[in-house]
């Protein structure tokens, strides 16, 4: 329940600011999102279905984790982080190319541009 | 054998590393980068003699138990595909460094890096694993829209990076949606998983995912917006490649999720009818050649999903004879069409006229595929829309049959139209003048140092260098009429991956016991 609480949240958040116009809102927005995602990715583990201890049969923990869910996550993150770093860098270079975040401002590109 | 069906996963990465390592020495990247390419194409047509009679090829990543393993499976539907677009990328690559496209010290290692996700969508069977290596390829991809990093680069580049990470989050979803309610993401154990209402919606979700990935009505709005900005050669790369990859994957989806199901097939049709036709009419009020043919890419999207809501032998071969033929057409037209931009300039149709006269080896290699794009014999595109056609009749589906066949006539008007304006008539001042020619004039690739790395000078386009620059979309025009008149190699090739595809117990069980 905590878990659906918190994705809805994240995931309100996150549609409200990639709806905004500036890129860096944007970039806000998809890493609400993406948290979202990965909490959704923890909340939907469970080892009963599955039915083998992946590490062997020596745990002893009363009830181990799911790890294949906990791994989809930690490839998310790493995966989200660095399409973050490239889309900041794309808003800064927006920011000297076209002199500002908002990348819809201008009227449509002049095609002199094009190669 | 495991190591070499993942070659072509592991191989271009391989090759983009060192050609990262290489990044001073243009010429050695020059060599690496192709070389790479052409090893997958090699691995490709090992696979697709391997998975005669219905064989598939798979393994398992590291030997963990079933299920939780990272399963990879050729299919000789898979392999038909990887074959095609890895030659499709080679003569894409080739054509960038005649054009001298691949001044940046990243093309190559990017192209190495999409190749590499691209095989990957191919090969896994595995829901997580595709969304990885849809991600790798996309990854590659923004980096080799947005290279040249000027005005209508940043601009598109942000809504194409901002279109597909919403699409891969929700790709995400879907997929954390599936495990949380099947308990595994391992294509071999989700057969018919969605006779389960639940797994339905969220494999559902999925589909919508890569529904934007194809560029499916009426999640297409970004396609044509974002293509045409980048270079010709990437543009032709992108073509080839990614949509296609998006509509693999729902082929492979709605084989095992959903096993076929009947139900979904008149919102299929009704989507793939939509597609065609928005995508048709969307080309008509364009006057640059590669926004013409990018509005083409909708259209012809819609034909490839055709065979999804036909789900029959005969409908599902001739689908993946489209595809496979198409993957090749759409490289060679945009290809041509960056040749066009690279001689005069320009690729606005009112400015260009009459270079049928001035270089009829261009005109010949824009004109076969363009015949095969509309459909006609005795073109490879002729076989394959008469097979898709003759598909929907036989499953009594008249009005998308007869809208197939209604959209093919208003391709080849937008193909008349570009033909007339670019290739017929008396040449225009920018054609006779071909401003492209001279050094001064060339399209700037990029700024001349990049990182602290001195970018290798413009290549002067010297007159053997421009016929050289026809040859690539020529020799593609030359294979489709060749396809065209043996048609039937590639339909016997294409019959086992259709009927694989609509069963496919081969396949869950290879990947489920490798």
């Amino acid at each position: 329940m905590t878990a659906a609480i918190i994705v809805g949240l994240l995931t309100a958040g996150g549609t409200y600011l990639i709806l905004q116009r500036g890129l860096v809102r944007v970039v806000l927005g998809f890493i609400l999102l993406g948290h979202a995602t990965t909490t959704l990715l923890v909340a939907a583990g469970g080892v009963g279905r599955r039915g083998i201890a992946i590490l062997g049969q020596q745990g002893v923990a009363e009830q181990p984790a799911d790890p294949l869910p906990q791994a989809f996550a930690l490839t998310a993150i790493v995966i989200s982080f660095g399409i973050t770093a490239f889309l900041l860098a794309l808003a800064a270079r927006g920011r000297t190319v076209l002199g500002g975040d908002d990348v819809e401002q201008p009227a449509e590109p002049d095609e002199a541009d094009r190669g | 054998m495991s190591t070499l069906l993942t070659a072509p996963v592991w191989w271009p990465l391989l090759s983009a590393a060192v050609g990262l390592l290489l990044r001073a020495r243009p010429a050695l990247q020059r060599t690496t980068g192709p070389v790479a390419l052409a090893g997958v194409a090699l691995v490709g047509l090992w696979l697709v003699r391997l998975t005669a009679e219905g064989r598939v090829v798979a393994t398992h990543i590291g030997d963990w138990p079933a299920g939780v393993a990272i399963p990879f499976a050729a299919d000789r539907f898979a392999a038909l595909l990887l074959c095609a677009m890895a030659v499709v990328a080679l003569v894409a690559v080739v054509f960038a460094t005649l054009r001298g496209e691949d001044r940046h010290h990243l093309f190559h290692p990017m192209v190495g890096v999409l190749v590499t996700g691209v095989s990957m969508s191919l090969l896994t069977a595995d829901l997580f694993n595709l969304f990885v290596a849809f991600e790798v390829m996309l990854i590659a991809s923004y980096v080799l829209l947005t290279l040249r990093a000027g005005h209508a680069q940043v601009r598109a580049g942000a809504v194409y990076v901002v279109t597909n990470l919403l699409a891969s989050t929700v790709f995400l979803l879907g997929t954390a949606l599936v495990y949380a309610r099947a308990g595994t993401v391992n294509l071999g154990e989700l057969h018919g998983a969605a006779s389960d209402p639940g797994v339905a919606v969220a494999a559902a979700v999925v589909g919508v995912a890569v529904a934007v990935k194809a560029s499916l009505v009426p999640l297409h709005g970004w396609l044509p917006r974002t293509y045409v900005t980048a270079g010709p050669a990437v543009t032709a790369l992108f073509s080839g490649l990614l949509t296609k990859v998006g509509v693999y994957a729902l082929f492979r989806l709605y084989s095992v999720i959903f096993a076929g199901d009947v139900t979904w097939q008149p919102l299929l049709l009704a989507v793939a009818g939509a597609t065609m036709l928005v995508g048709v009419l969307g080309a008509v009020g364009k006057s640059e050649i590669r926004a013409i043919l990018a509005f083409h890419m909708v259209s012809q999207v819609g034909y490839l999903v055709l065979p999804l809501g036909l789900w029959t032998v005969g409908g599902v071969t001739a689908g993946i004879v489209y595809l496979v033929q198409y993957i090749a057409v759409k490289g060679a037209l945009f290809l041509a069409a960056g040749t066009v931009e690279t001689i005069a300039g320009s690729g606005r149709l009112p400015r260009l006229g009459g270079m049928a006269r001035t270089r009829p080896a261009l005109a010949v290699g824009f004109l076969l595929p363009a015949a095969a794009l509309a459909g006609l014999p005795p073109t490879s595109g002729f076989v394959a829309k008469l097979l898709l056609v003759r598909g929907a009749f036989d499953a009594s589906q008249w009005a998308v049959g007869g809208l197939a066949v209604f959209v093919s006539l208003l391709t080849l008007v937008s193909m008349v139209k570009i033909w007339n304006a670019v290739f017929w008539g008396e040449p225009s001042a920018a054609v006779l003048a071909e401003p492209g020619l001279h050094p001064m004039q060339q399209p700037a690739v990029g700024p001349p140092v990049v990182d602290g790395l001195v970018q290798p000078a413009p290549v002067t386009l010297t007159a053997s260098r421009v016929r050289a620059l026809a040859a690539p979309s020529l020799a593609i025009g030359v294979a489709t009429v060749l396809l065209g008149l043996g048609a039937q190699g590639l339909v016997a090739l294409a019959e086992p991956a259709a009927a694989g595809l609509i069963d496919p117990a081969a396949y869950l069980e290879a990947v489920r016991h490798p």
